[in-house]
């Protein structure tokens, strides 16, 4: 199952590209309207991106009135990325949707945090609605899966693994290129983490997990899910290409009938099968 | 959905500093003037925004200001050598204009060639830095061409359907001479096509994004 990153695509200006997609996840929806941060909000780095773009949206009301109906024109399912100031905010967007699954965006890097923690908005979200909640992660914090054990205690029903971790970047003159100083760190920079992250909470939950972070093919989608996940999301190589899903879902097809695979779902978790890294040490053993 | 192909080179002219790359249009059509294509820039992970600068038969040409990692990789393109490029996208230049203008700023007069064919060659002033990012001004051999510390403002007479592209402070003062221009914008750009709102720019009170809603935009809206 292939989705979109919250924030990577625009599926009313793009159909063509969501459509490639298995879901649709929109970008963060706050309480009241945001024009998002000042440019400069973008930074391309040696290994990835900077985005400060700041949950531009049009607001709850907004939101529900004038984007929603039209992306359930599109038909397919849809993922509202719900995101907030306070726990109560967050619980408010989730009481009025329908019909969607819910992502909690609880690691914006970009602006201010709640002050609950992430358990906490989960549990007030799981008292406001009976949809799906997948709880979406930062990689930055020292335990992920203590975090993932936590919002799975309070309620979530999956995770999404990760968000942009933070990062900055300085143009020629030495200085920040970004108007807000430091951005969200993604593409290929981030794979390795979101790996890690991923691994450590499919081991320390029974969740089940989008991977995402520096998806570029097919081979990236596999890893994500050898590591524990169930599902892949696509980000920055988006950016570059719109039609990267239908490409990536061709390629991760290709890879599942290498390995003699005849779906994901018997790739999920690859990594943790201990049979695979001893007969690999065996054999380089063997070599020697 | 704009259209993504892979486009070879089929030439690189030295312009002064600039690079005037040109690819065979292959599938892609050139659309309007004012409009951009994002070029993969090799080794980059992200395209970069360029508008048609000129579209010969079969091709599509683009001017190109070496400045960073991307627009270098893409000034050293060979002949033979093939990018991704996608488009043509946004909103370009509107074309109904009664007496028009063509006002140009450095690179900023990267699609102001097109412009003037679809025009029929109307008058053109255009200001660089210097004589030798003046070389770009043989692109538009009907220009008058202002050297700073001249200003291309200087030359801007009233009455005219002004159509300009250039630096930020350029357009401003173009906008405050001609506050109907149509003026085409640049920002950072991820995607250039409606996903990263990098090139969100506040404009009265209003959230743009450039590559959707302009480049091109009217100077009072």
């Amino acid at each position: 199952m292939l989705l979109n990153a919250s924030g990577c695509l625009d599926a009313l200006t793009a159909p063509d590209t969501a459509l490639q997609l298995d879901a649709f996840v929109t970008k963060t929806v706050t309480p009241l309207p945001r024009g998002g941060n000042a440019p400069v909000r973008i930074a391309e780095t040696d290994v990835g991106m900077l985005n400060s773009i700041g949950l531009a949206n049009p607001g709850r009301d907004g939101f529900l009135r004038d984007v929603l109906p039209r992306l359930r024109a599109l038909g397919l399912p849809l993922w509202v990325s719900v995101g907030g100031f306070s726990a109560r905010e967050y619980a408010e967007t989730c009481a009025q949707l329908e019909d969607v699954t819910i992502e909690l965006n609880l690691s914006c890097p970009n602006v201010d945090e709640a002050p609950e923690s992430a358990a906490e908005i989960v549990a007030a979200c799981r008292a406001a609605t009976a949809l799906p909640l997948f709880a979406k992660l930062s990689p930055a914090s020292w335990d992920v899966a203590a975090v993932a054990r936590a919002v799975e205690a309070a309620g979530a029903d999956g995770l999404s693994l990760v968000n942009t971790i933070r990062g900055l970047a300085l143009d020629a003159q030495l200085r920040p290129i970004l108007g807000t100083t430091t951005g969200g760190v993604s593409g290929p920079a981030l794979k390795p983490i979101a790996l890690a992250a991923v691994h450590a909470c499919s081991r320390a939950t029974s969740l089940p997990i989008v991977g995402m972070g520096g998806v570029r093919t097919g081979r990236d989608a596999l890893e994500l899910v050898a590591a524990g996940a169930h599902a892949a999301a696509l980000g920055t190589v988006l950016f570059a290409d719109p039609s990267a899903p239908a490409r990536i879902r061709e390629e991760l097809s290709a890879e599942l009938a290498a390995r003699g695979l005849s779906s994901l779902d018997e790739a999920c978790g690859a990594a943790h099968d201990p049979a695979l890294p001893v007969g690999k040490h065996l054999d380089l053993e063997s070599r020697v | 959905m704009p259209r993504r192909d892979r486009l070879t080179v089929r030439g690189r002219e030295v312009v002064g500093p600039y690079v005037l790359l040109r690819l065979e249009g292959g599938p892609l059509e050139p659309g309007l003037p004012g409009q951009f294509f994002m070029l993969e820039a090799p080794g980059r992970l992200l395209p970069r925004p360029m508008s048609l600068c000129l579209a010969p038969a079969g091709e599509l040409a683009f001017l190109i200001d070496p400045i960073g990692p991307g627009t270098q990789a893409l000034c050293s393109l060979e002949p033979g050598d093939a990018i991704h490029v996608l488009g043509p996208l946004g909103n370009g230049f509107r074309l109904d204009v009664a007496r028009p203008l063509l006002v140009g700023g450095g690179i900023g007069i990267a699609p102001l060639p097109y412009l003037s064919e679809h025009l029929g060659g109307p008058p053109a002033v255009l200001g660089f830095r210097s004589d030798w990012h003046a070389e770009a001004a043989a692109l538009l051999p009907q220009a008058e061409v202002v050297v700073e510390p001249r200003l291309v403002t200087e030359l801007i007479e009233p009455g005219r359907d002004v159509l300009a592209c250039g630096p930020e402070p350029m357009l401003e003062a173009v906008r405050a001479l001609s506050p109907d221009a149509q003026l085409a914008w640049e920002a950072p750009m991820a995607c250039g096509y409606g996903a990263c709102y990098g090139c969100a720019v506040e404009i009265d009170g209003r959230w743009k994004r450039l590559c959707v809603e302009g480049p091109v935009l009217q100077a009072a809206a």
